[in-house]
């Protein structure tokens, strides 16, 4: 196993990037980090700047303000790094699919390696996604 | 001196929505500041009017997710305006039940975020884990934890059943004592005293000329609140009293945000003990022609809807106003000559679904890079440990 992949299983760190989203899905990733979900237990902690990150929380419907801006940070992540579409816009753009401001999904911009369905997923749910992508991790 | 711009945003790893906004600063004190808004734009007026009326309740809860209940309420209104008819009784006391559970949840996450501003964890760590109560109420009530989908033209979609009033009570009892700790490890610290009085000074008559609204103007004495002005709801059927202090600073804003989580617990735990028997749903049919408006006290202020239609079963124009959009405009004058270190927690105050400090970068007039957005948290959470530190030391 790579060195590099193996350090991550400890210690992911998350950079968390809002596409346009109603907020929700970003409470709920703040939300795993507070006591009761406390995802920290997995080595997951936000990174203050995406130079330091090995995965991105992506939320939101990827509005054409957003895309560029995404795709810059996406080339600024240090590899390998990991991406997590969190809640239905990310996925499929959900409810804004005929949204003039939403044109593509997200998985057509960048690569996803996780999906996390819900609108927004409960805290249990990101946590699910998240051991999940550590055994894709493992297996990588 | 020379004056240096800072920009804050648009992206932010711990917050929500992404936003802009350009710092310019003279050495420590901030000079001046422009907002920029837009990069949330998914085009939801157009979207609501591609809808029918119904389908549009669900899309305009995706406005924001703290105020998930706010829009359709003010939605649902604007249309029963246009139909000029009323609610029944136990339908509009679901309504602000759901209501004040989503106004104690975003003031208990915004004095988290604020503690967190300040460099105050525990406070962090402790509204959040007191708002998670709240939200096992709500997802009882609603079965959702953020978006309740509980409304609908003319009433509410579910009904509360008999056998969850007494555990939602039970609940809310239980987190009166853990509250009332907070409020004393909030208001009467004299740290947080020292980083939050004085500080972001709104004017009374400032807040009137900004036509600030909700905690925000409320803070700066002026009594201003659709729940009383205005009543809806079963507002005007329970007791309650409006929280105004008159200085207008960071900790008056506290002090007024702390006041309604416990007036709305209240509201909550009247409407949940008085809640009437009788139908939840009046059931419409059709929407006329016509025009309506529909404004509501959301979390942060009032909320605006103005819906028209012509008689078909979509609405041809949707207006939606929410409070953030008239309280951003105060920083012009809260924010000017406060130190760099104050800047985080004054642009908090108004809880706008405030962003992004961290992709900023501060930048010397030849362009290079001096730090990034975590700076800006690190100074305000450095000047608290350092006020800590002196207070230590007397």
């Amino acid at each position: 196993m790579d060195i590099r992949l193996k350090a991550l299983l400890k210690s992911l760190w998350v950079y968390h990037l809002s596409t346009g989203s109603c907020n929700n899905c970003d409470i709920e990733v703040l939300d795993c980090l507070t006591p009761r979900y406390d995802i920290e237990r997995f080595g997951m902690l936000p990174a203050g700047s995406i130079k330091h990150a090995d995965l991105l929380l992506i939320t939101g419907s990827c509005n054409r303000q957003s895309v560029a801006r995404m795709k810059r940070l996406y080339e600024q992540v240090p590899r390998p790094c990991f991406v997590v579409a969190i809640g239905e816009c990310a996925l499929s753009r959900g409810m804004f699919i005929h949204s003039y401001n939403c044109p593509q999904p997200l998985d057509r911009i960048i690569p996803v390696d996780v999906y996390i369905p819900g609108c927004p997923p409960k805290p249990e749910a990101i946590i699910a996604g998240m051991v999940k992508l550590l055994e894709k991790v493992k297996n990588k | 001196m020379k004056e240096t711009i800072i920009p804050i945003g648009p992206y932010h790893p711990l917050q929500e929505e992404p936003e802009f906004f350009t710092l310019t600063v003279e050495g420590e004190r901030v000079v001046d500041i422009d907002v920029r808004v837009g990069y949330n734009h998914r085009g939801i007026e157009k979207l609501s009017e591609m809808k029918t009326f119904d389908q549009s309740t669900f899309v305009i809860e995706r406005i924001c997710g703290i105020c998930s209940t706010s829009h359709p309420f003010a939605y649902t209104r604007a249309l029963e305006d246009i139909i000029s008819m009323g609610v029944p009784r136990r339908a509009r006391y679901i309504r602000t039940i759901i209501a004040e559970g989503e106004r104690i949840h975003s003031h208990l996450l915004w004095l988290g975020l604020a503690g967190h501003f300040l460099g105050y964890k525990t406070v962090y760590m402790w509204a959040w884990k007191l708002r998670e109560e709240i939200l096992d109420v709500m997802e009882m009530l609603s079965g959702n934890r953020n978006n309740y989908a509980m409304f609908k033209p003319g009433g509410v979609r579910r009904d509360i059943k008999a056998a969850d009033l007494p555990v939602a009570l039970g609940k809310l009892d239980s987190i009166i004592p853990t509250l009332e700790m907070l409020r004393k490890a909030v208001l009467e610290d004299p740290v947080l005293h020292a980083r939050t009085q004085g500080i972001g000074v709104l004017s009374k008559q400032d807040a009137i000329d900004f036509s600030a609204l909700g905690p925000t103007a409320r803070a700066s004495g002026v009594a201003r609140d659709v729940r009383k002005d205005c009543p809806y709801g079963a507002y005007d059927e329970v007791e309650w009293d409006m929280i105004v202090t008159a200085n207008g600073d960071v900790f008056d804003k506290l002090v007024v945000r702390i006041g309604e989580v416990f007036e709305s617990v209240r509201i909550m735990k009247a409407c949940l003990l008085n809640l009437p028997r009788g139908e939840i749903d009046a059931g419409i049919a059709d929407i006329p022609p016509g025009e309506g408006i529909g404004h509501i006290e959301a979390p942060r202020g009032e909320t605006f809807h103005y819906v028209r239609s012509d008689g078909t079963n979509r609405p041809v124009r949707h207006k939606v106003r929410a409070p953030t959009f008239m309280n951003l405009p105060t920083f012009k004058t809260t924010v000017k000559g406060a130190t760099l270190s104050d800047a985080t927690i004054i642009l908090a105050a108004i809880d706008p679904c405030y962003c992004c400090t961290e992709r900023m970068a501060v930048r010397d007039p030849e362009g290079r890079t001096l730090g990034d957005g975590y700076d800006l948290i690190r100074l305000s959470q450095e000047k608290t440990a350092r006020i800590k530190r002196k207070m230590g030391n007397k």
